[in-house]
């Protein structure tokens, strides 16, 4: 098991750095270079090549990249923003603590909400409380989150005067976005977690315990739900992405300080360091969550387990 | 059997197989509905200028600013004076367009790298599955805004950026597909008659995984769809005065109080649109493969 997770640590390294190497290419792509993004096409060209310099864009490509990976390995630094020449890292240490918790509380009340609804759904097959969770997760799953957002916005925040419309600060502030973030999410979770169920209590083992004359709750708690989970589990880490993605969205409706209205801003301006610095970070912690879902998942999935111990190897 | 008989029973077979198909399809309600609706958003986008004229949705009117849906306007006017009705319509052309091209390319790429991962394995594989693992951990949306902030903003950019965000999960799914295929024995058998690897993976292997390719394709459009209207809606898409559904949203998001209706049309229009193509993308996993059905 150990052997697993080192391995699956060591595995980061070379996929963080590509990671890096995606963001750092694509956003090169970009035409021109700092000095005239920042001073415009009427400067002096002496202004621009020193500004340049300043920036490091006097160097080439792959000397660039490997300066931007030691600054963040060695100084945490990514670097300065365009625009207000101040470290990116300070920007996006100020703003994550809001994206975050929005995510967060998005991924506790859609699987809160979607794995329960789901395992009920599947319980009560064909029942009146399945037809409603089925359409229901059905039309959020269409509807767009931001569009839901809009509408809750109108009537929680402008017309009944509930919840604040705009801003952050109390948990007041979080619930209209977390509403907006998490029903999309929810709805997909019901609608997986719902087949999973269905599946497995079609299973073998699941007669056998009903043979045995084990209690419904039983056979559900014990044998059902376990293995019901484990494709709900892989997609927690998509979901907490999806949640993420949602979470920048819902920022702009909100006019939340978060990465979503951070990034942006940053693409309005041409800030590119900003853009970067911003996208890395949140690719970082997404592929550490993936990490720990799957680490999780070899601890819950005893066949897993079993296979690191045998030595064994199988293509997925 | 001569050859041109062989050939005519290979098409009759393939028409009883289509129809079978829509015969299950057919005894769906749900997939129906979403066909019909499906047909309906599709018939306004196609004869979009027929019904309503394009200068329409463009041209402003100071003197029907803001009105509300009424027999003139079905859907009201907005801020400059311009129906939105025709606007929503020729807006359809934008999200629709977009949702089938992105999903098309992504489909096209992924197929390429998810059947050559699949199918050859090894180093192919390896090679193939490291550079998807790192596609894997940037979110979609980011490496969506990643590629507008580098490219800019316009209807070219905004369906590369999708697309990027899209292929790696095409090609996992392929590529497991695939993997499902190439082990059956008339791929064997294909390959002891020395067929190229080319008509192998053309000829029968692509062939035998479509069905879960044409459902995961019919579900991708509508997240497309979505998302699409989802850049467009933070400004990050189409620009306004497109009559883009997402950028409608966002411009109608500084009148949601005195003109609600500006929100709901172009929303409902959104909503509908995916949820036509997850009805049939639903319908079509039945219908395609009816061992799947609970």
């Amino acid at each position: 098991m150990l052997k697993f997770i080192a391995k699956r640590l060591l595995y980061m390294i070379p996929v963080l750095l590509g990671v890096a190497f995606l963001v750092f290419t694509i956003l090169s792509l970009t035409p021109g270079d700092p000095g005239t993004i920042i001073l415009g096409i009427t400067a002096k060209p002496e202004d621009v090549a020193s500004l340049n310099a300043q920036f490091g864009y006097d160097k080439p490509f792959f000397i660039r990249f490997i300066n931007y990976i030691g600054d963040i390995v060695l100084h945490q630094d990514l670097g300065l923003s365009y625009q207000s020449r101040e470290p990116v890292i300070d920007s996006i240490m100020s703003r994550f603590p809001n994206t975050l918790t929005l995510t967060v509380l998005s991924m506790s009340v859609s699987a809160l909400i979607g794995i329960s609804l789901g395992v009920l759904s599947a319980v009560r097959q064909y029942s009146v409380l399945d037809h409603v969770c089925v359409i229901t997760a059905l039309i959020f799953a269409c509807i767009p989150g931001f569009w839901l957002g809009l509408m809750l916005l109108m009537l929680f925040a402008l017309k009944l005067d509930w919840l604040p419309p705009y801003g952050a600060g109390t948990l007041k502030h979080f619930i209209l976005p977390t509403i907006t973030v998490s029903m999309t999410s929810a709805a997909g979770l019901l609608r997986l977690t719902r087949s999973a169920m269905l599946e497995t209590i079609r299973q073998e083992y699941i007669r056998t315990a009903k043979a045995k004359g084990a209690s419904e709750r039983r056979i559900i708690v014990r044998h059902a739900l376990k293995n019901a989970m484990m494709p709900v589990i892989t997609t927690l880490g998509t979901s907490f992405g999806a949640s993420l993605g949602g979470a920048i969205i819902a920022e702009t409706i909100f006019a939340m300080p978060g990465m979503g209205t951070l990034i942006t801003t940053a693409i309005r301006q041409k800030d590119i360091p900003m853009v970067m610095g911003s996208t890395l970070f949140l690719a970082a912690l997404f592929s550490l969550i993936i990490l720990i879902v799957d680490v999780l998942y070899a601890f819950i999935d005893p066949r897993i387990k079993a296979k690191y111990q045998n030595g064994g190897k199988s293509r997925e | 059997m001569n050859r041109k008989g062989a050939k005519n029973s290979r098409a009759q077979k393939r028409t009883s197989q289509l129809s079978e198909i829509w015969r299950r399809f057919r005894k769906n309600r749900a997939a129906m509905a979403g066909l019909i609706i499906l047909s309906i958003i599709l018939f306004f986008t196609i004869f979009a200028d027929l019904i309503v004229p394009y200068s329409k949705c463009i041209d402003q009117v100071g003197a029907e600013r803001l009105q509300w849906p009424s027999l003139r306007h079905l859907f009201g006017t907005d801020e400059y004076g311009r129906d939105l009705f025709a606007r929503v319509i020729h807006g359809s052309r934008y999200s629709l367009f977009i949702g089938v091209a992105t999903s098309l390319i992504a489909l096209v790429i992924g197929a390429v790298l998810g059947a050559s991962a699949g199918y050859f394995g090894g180093m192919v594989d390896m090679v193939i599955c490291r550079i998807i693992d790192v596609f894997m951990c940037v979110p979609p949306i980011l490496l969506s805004l990643a590629v507008v902030a580098a490219l800019g903003t316009s209807l070219q950019n905004l369906v590369i950026a999708i697309t990027i965000s899209s292929i790696p999960g095409n090609v996992r799914l392929i590529r497991s597909v695939v993997l499902t295929v190439a082990e059956q024995d008339y791929v064997e058998a294909a390959r002891s008659y020395g067929s190229s690897h080319a008509r192998i993976i053309f000829r029968y292997v692509l062939p035998n995984a479509m069905g879960p390719i044409i459902v995961n394709t019919t579900m991708a459009i509508s997240d497309m769809i979505l998302s699409a209207a989802g850049l467009s809606f933070i400004g990050m898409g189409i620009q306004p005065p497109s009559p883009e559904w997402g950028a409608l949203l966002s411009s109608a998001q500084k009148y949601m109080f005195s003109s609600p209706y500006l929100l709901v049309f172009p929303g409902a229009f959104i909503m509908l649109s995916s949820l036509s193509f997850n009805l049939v993308g639903d319908g079509l996993t039945d219908a395609l493969d009816p061992k799947l059905k609970d």
